[in-house]
């Protein structure tokens, strides 16, 4: 069983002070900044806790082995689903209310889509039938509670195969997954549509889902791999040999190109077309002084550094370095979750000030401590499973 | 003295790297192992030196790049350059992005081409090349150690029944 030290403890309450006094602040002098720097934190952890579902229900479909020994590790993550979730909801919730100086997205706005006000867009009005506000927060609502109710009873049946034993759990286990990816596969396409895409509500891009969710994978495995080598460190999971920490690396490298693949195929094929009504959405991230260092700077960190520093082998076996490119990688993706809010609501406003790390650190400080209290929960070994033998023996 | 050639058959490849084990213990050489599929696990038990491959593979993907970057640069920039669209096109650095396919393809085509080819040359497999495998069963089911041996066979042949082959032959 798992213990949370002292020093973990206090770091994550003191990370939450910290939050909770740059959220008090942000919303006290500026409301309007406040909100979108809340909704990129929000994005920013939902999705990882959200991907930690997808990784369980990947290793079912694909029948994977190697993951058996540290499945625990995003089954605890799982546990900061529902409270990320429920920010998020919050968010839209007001969003739609305009409470509280919560004016994130523009085609919320009074009278858009009405041709008799003078707000009205004629673009935003065609889209009215996907971009209505109560659809909206059904939509929001069935995203967050279908996610937690996978998470959950695919942690449930992990936990109840320990108890009892047998096959039945890693079946229905099976089956559990295999309808949530389906599930997954459109509302994680969908949601970034809405809670992302619909802030720049002239522009599109066919593919954002699928560079949101690359984004997300990232920054699941990264999660995942810093809190196995923190547990490792501290001499639990002994049966996590070097090859799953390969494994993991692996996979980081990996979806580390797949995130530059997809964002350079959407800026090369907008900025080659130079379609005036495509291009805005770059124009804001590249023109904007504020913007403009940032947009090349994550591209360049998210992209060099996991593709010189683990390329080889023996890179990805070392610790050191493997802790090194992902806390880099992860404040990469930090900044490209702000860039994917902050221009489109604040344009020339937006920048990076205490507001905004702040309540990184805060939502931080409470990721470790939901997380770490639902390690204590369960034996961090498992038993039962019957991969688990396949797990313990892995070597590549 | 002659030198004798023994061959030990097995059927299960965890005997068989069980066997490796217990050979290369006993300080006696192998000469070649010959398996239906890579065995995890073979190549440190029989203490192969790691492969170079990978270092080959960047070599060549760096060639790939310069190559067509060097290409592309001459194409669209110096002998004829090309208004598409209105992109910049007396420039390189301005007109990168539309060029990072073509450097991102022809990476990977030299990349995966010369590794091929190096991986044929370096196995000797030229067109014609005669199989140097003692037992075609070691293509379907069936794993064979080799050995080439001065003087006396019998303290390997010993070894060989004891960590379970199913069959020694000697020539």
């Amino acid at each position: 069983m798992f213990t949370i030290t002292k020093n973990a403890r206090n770091l994550s309450f003191g990370l939450m002070i910290i939050g909770v006094i740059a959220l008090i602040l942000g919303f006290v002098n500026d409301a309007h900044s406040a909100w979108p720097s809340l909704l990129f934190n929000t994005y920013f952890f939902l999705g990882i806790s959200v991907f930690a579902v997808f990784f369980i229900a990947l290793q079912y479909v694909a029948e994977a082995s190697w993951s058996i020994v540290l499945k625990r590790i995003p089954e605890a993550i799982i546990s900061f689903l529902p409270i990320s979730g429920i920010i998020m909801l919050i968010i839209m919730i007001t969003a739609v209310m305009h409470f509280g100086g919560n004016h994130i997205y523009h085609w919320m706005e009074d009278g858009i889509m009405d041709p008799n006000s003078e707000n009205y867009d004629k673009i935003i009005a065609g889209k009215e039938a996907f971009l209505d506000t109560t659809f909206f927060l059904i939509r929001s609502v069935i995203y967050i509670l279908g996610w937690v109710y996978f998470g959950r009873k695919l942690k449930q049946l992990s936990l109840n195969e320990d108890k009892h034993g047998g096959l039945e759990n890693y079946n229905k286990g099976f089956r559990t997954s295999a309808w949530f990816m389906v599930f997954f596969a459109i509302t994680s396409s969908i949601a970034s549509w809405d809670w992302i895409m619909s802030i720049d509500t002239h522009w599109f891009s066919t593919l954002f889902g699928w560079y949101v969710f690359s984004e997300w994978a990232v920054i699941g495995f990264v999660s995942i791999l810093l809190i196995t080598l923190y547990l490792k460190r501290l001499g639990y999971l002994e049966s996590v040999n070097e090859s799953h920490i390969h494994d993991l690396g692996k996979y980081i490298f990996a979806f580390s190109l797949v995130w530059t693949y997809m964002w350079f195929s959407q800026f090369m094929l907008i900025w080659y077309a130079n379609i005036p009504e495509e291009v805005a959405y770059f124009y804001d991230r590249l023109e904007l002084e504020n913007y403009k260092f940032l947009f090349w700077f994550r591209v360049a960190i998210n992209f060099l550094f996991p593709i010189i520093l683990l390329m080889s082998r023996d890179a990805k076996r070392n610790n050191t370095r493997l802790i090194f490119v992902c806390i880099v990688i992860l404040i990469g993706h930090w900044l490209n979750a702000y860039l994917l809010v902050a221009p489109g609501t604040l344009k020339e406003y937006g920048h990076i000030g205490f507001t905004e790390i702040g309540m990184g650190l805060g939502f931080f400080g409470l990721f470790i401590y939901v997380v770490f209290n639902a390690l204590t929960k369960a034996p961090l070994e498992t038993k039962n499973h019957p991969f688990l033998d396949e797990s313990k023996h892995l070597h590549t | 003295m002659s030198r004798k050639t023994v061959y030990g058959i097995f059927d299960d490849e965890e005997v068989l790297l069980n066997s490796v084990k217990e050979i290369k213990s006993n300080n006696i050489d192998i000469k070649e192992v010959y398996t239906p599929f890579p065995v995890h696990g073979l190549d440190k038990a029989l203490g192969l030196k790691e492969t170079r491959m990978a270092i080959a593979a960047f070599v060549y993907g760096c060639l790939g790049i310069t190559f067509a970057g060097l290409m592309i640069y001459n194409i669209m920039i110096i002998d004829w350059p090309m208004n598409i669209g209105g992109k910049p096109n007396f420039t390189f650095y301005h007109n990168v992005p539309s060029f990072v396919p073509v450097m991102f393809e022809c990476t990977v085509l030299f990349a995966a081409h010369l590794m091929s080819i190096t991986y044929l040359i370096k196995c000797g497999l030229f067109p014609g090349a005669k199989s140097e495998n003692p037992d075609p069963r070691t293509t379907d089911d069936k794993f064979l150690i080799e050995f080439e041996l001065e003087g006396s066979t019998k303290k390997v042949k010993d070894l060989l029944s004891k960590t379970g082959a199913s069959e020694i032959n000697e020539k």
